[in-house]
């Protein structure tokens, strides 16, 4: 059973370069904006769309994606609206993949049997769910698997040898590595570390690997791409995203352009990377 | 024969994925996973090691000051006229809670663990002092989460935090009261993983910290037992706690649990009225998943956490440990619970029938005993755990009481 997210792969290992994954959140600032601003993002160069599920508290994320959060639901976000967002993406591209990215209390709420079937017909490929390690697989990791979705897991810098089987065994899709011990939009990982933990996660997996956390820049993202299958760009995105709102927190009509713009650049960047062909 | 029966033992819980029925797990992100693996394996070799109980032992007698007295509330008994009331006093532990217990316990661990730097959440600041202390104590780094709005509530506790030599880091987001305290402390450890221990002040959070956290709480209880026994040759008829995050509760009722003829009341934080604001996760929630664990959570119908209120700040949170949320299910601890004024009027009573001025969050208990005492015989024995002391409240009492202490 292949995905959107297999095929996307699959094609930019034959183009021989990396892809762009954008993390934007769902409802940020408004709906309207969110959806355009996501109707955007293929043409502006991402090859992976993350769209985050807002929570009240998102224990992992630094204040560029608690804020996003804030924002969405202050905007009246919410799961039923997140699904009706990727539907409505999907009218004009069936191409590109949509991860869904959160944390497990608003899918335990709205019913895990639910969620998968509603995803599913909306058009989501895949769940990143942050508070849910193999310990919780039970949860939502496996059925998700046997309703055709992928579960993309994190690896970590605290995952060991020892522990990466077990975080790779029910991994589809990608694997997702977070560069950093730390909140998402703290410091830059150092590059040299990046490949080593790459190369390290490789000897354990066939499963291309994202790199994320604290990749800012385009300059940034091409020294990442070199040695990952992807880079995965959040708080930027959302940084810019707020940058060009109004004093009221509401979209301008610099909003979808501003993010399309540094969207456009880091695509350059992933794009001018100089990629060693997989063995 | 399909009747469901009760199990053989209410104590046996967790099992070994740190489920109590379907309460409790392991939800964090895969930074901590290996760090909480490690924290079980530690404390189960603590657990198992007599020096290490030796050397726990040693400070809860002379540091902490234990056993605490159970005493014999005789005016307080007299003025509702029914069940004989003993008071469990935790307040008069170093420190004046019952958090030290616990704190204690963890501190030890993190000794043991070679962890230089201790991280905290705290609401009244109760566990944020008890772990300042026991950081001075043993030689640590102690980094404290408050959430702003405690820090201005609660501003003795900061000055005794600071006094102790810990950092407090007041925090902004969210209702800034404890449970945004506990998210920033999350955010704090899965940044500093190689050297930092988070020692969680209640009976919630992943595996193992419920368990662990019970164990070292244990001490309350089991004490009660023994002396409930030299001063009336037999156990109590009844038990009563405040609930937030539940440890105090946990602490006096698990050695209890399998005592079945034992009624045990928690009293949970009415705040404004449970339809209104409040804090009473297991009366006005459900089950949900936050901070590490499932549970009773107050939230709306999408899942988003709602902000709970108290006017005790040490039960200003929306959820409850997993194993409370569990022994609610199935019916052995039986929840009340008490408004903001309810709470304030047995501060006003309980200081002055009794000498002794109580937490906010311990008035919570208090105030159920003019629903229970007055209907029990003479010779039933009523153990409340008084869990504080008040001299923290004593400003925020004297706002909402107009000024009029």
């Amino acid at each position: 059973m292949t995905t959107r997210i297999d095929r996307r792969f699959a094609e930019l290992a034959r183009e021989g370069r990396a892809a762009l994954v954008t993390f934007t959140m769902a409802g940020d600032p408004d709906p309207k904006t969110a959806l355009a601003i996501l109707n955007a993002l293929p043409a502006a160069g991402a090859d992976v769309i993350e769209l985050g599920m807002p929570f009240t508290d998102p224990m992992a994320d630094g204040p560029a994606i608690q804020a996003a959060g804030l924002r969405a639901l202050n905007a009246g976000q919410t799961m039923v609206k997140t699904l009706a967002l990727v539907r409505g993406f999907r009218k004009r591209d069936d191409a590109t993949p949509i991860v869904l990215m959160g944390y497990y209390n608003p899918i335990y709420i709205y019913g895990v049997t639910r969620f998968l079937a509603d995803a599913k017909s909306a058009g989501v490929d895949g769940l990143i769910v942050v508070d849910l390690p193999p310990e919780e697989d039970d949860e939502l990791c496996i059925p998700a698997m046997k309703s055709g979705l992928n579960f993309i897991r994190l690896a970590t810098p605290t995952t060991d040898d020892k522990r990466l089987p077990a975080v790779l065994k029910n991994t589809s899709g990608f694997v997702y590595y977070v560069s950093i011990t730390g909140i998402t939009g703290a410091a830059a990982p150092n590059a040299s570390k990046v490949t080593a933990a790459v190369a390290r996660i490789k000897r354990h997996t066939r499963l291309p690997v994202a790199v994320g956390f604290g990749v800012r820049t385009a300059a940034r993202a091409r020294e990442i791409a070199a040695g990952a299958e992807g880079v995965v760009v959040g708080s930027a995105l959302v940084d810019a995203l707020k940058d060009s709102l109004d004093k009221n927190g509401k979209a301008t009509p610099r909003t979808v352009k501003a993010v399309a713009k540094l969207v456009s650049e880091l695509a350059g960047g992933v794009r001018g990377a100089k990629r060693k062909a997989r063995p | 024969m399909t009747v469901a029966q009760p199990p053989n033992s209410f104590r046996n819980g967790p099992d070994e994925r740190g489920h109590f029925g379907i309460y409790g797990g392991r939800f964090v992100a895969e930074t901590l996973m290996p760090l909480i693996l490690d924290l079980e394996k530690a404390y189960a070799a603590a657990k198992a090691d007599p020096a290490f109980k030796r050397e726990m032992d040693g400070h809860l007698k002379n540091y902490v000051g234990r056993p605490s007295p159970l005493y014999f509330a005789e005016r307080m008994t007299q003025h509702f006229g029914g069940a004989k009331i003993y008071f469990k006093r935790e307040d008069l532990n170093h420190t004046g809670a019952h958090k030290v217990n616990n704190v204690l316990g963890q501190i030890m661990l993190a000794k043991r663990m070679g962890k230089p730097r201790v991280i905290a959440e705290t609401g009244a600041g109760m566990h944020g002092v008890a772990t300042a202390t026991m950081c001075a104590k043993f030689g640590l780094d102690c980094v404290v989460f408050m959430g702003s709005v405690d820090v201005g509530r609660q501003q003795p506790n900061v000055m005794r935090m600071k006094a102790l030599g810990a950092e407090v880091r007041p925090v902004e987001s969210g209702a800034k009261t404890l449970k945004d305290a506990m998210n920033e402390a999350l955010r704090d450890w899965v940044t500093n993983v190689d050297n930092t221990f988070y020692c969680i002040g209640t009976v919630a959070g992943p595996h193992p910290y419920p368990m662990m956290v019970r164990d070292f709480q244990c001490v309350i209880g089991d004490e009660t037992r023994v002396q409930m026994q030299e001063a009336e040759g037999r156990l109590p008829d009844s038990l009563l706690a405040c609930i937030g995050g539940g440890s105090n509760a946990m602490g006096l009722f698990h050695p209890f649990l399998d005592d079945r003829s034992i009624e045990i009341y928690g009293v949970e934080a009415a705040g404004h009225g449970l339809n209104k604001k409040h804090a009473a996760s297991v009366a006005g929630g459900k089950p949900g998943v936050l901070h590490g664990n499932r549970t009773y959570l107050l939230m709306d119908g999408d899942g988003q956490i709602e902000e709970a209120h108290s006017i005790s700040a040490g039960l200003d949170y929306p959820g409850i440990g997993p194993e409370h949320a569990w022994l609610a299910d199935i019916g052995r601890i039986k929840f009340l619970s008490a408004t903001d004024k309810e709470a304030l009027a047995a501060f006003q009573l309980c200081s002055r029938l009794e000498g002794i001025i109580p937490a906010l969050e311990s008035c919570h208990a208090l105030a159920r005993i003019p629903d229970i005492a007055p209907k029990k015989p003479k010779d039933h024995l009523m153990v409340l755990n008084l869990s504080g002391r008040g001299d923290k409240d004593l400003d925020s009492v004297a706002k909402h009481l107009g000024g009029k202490l």
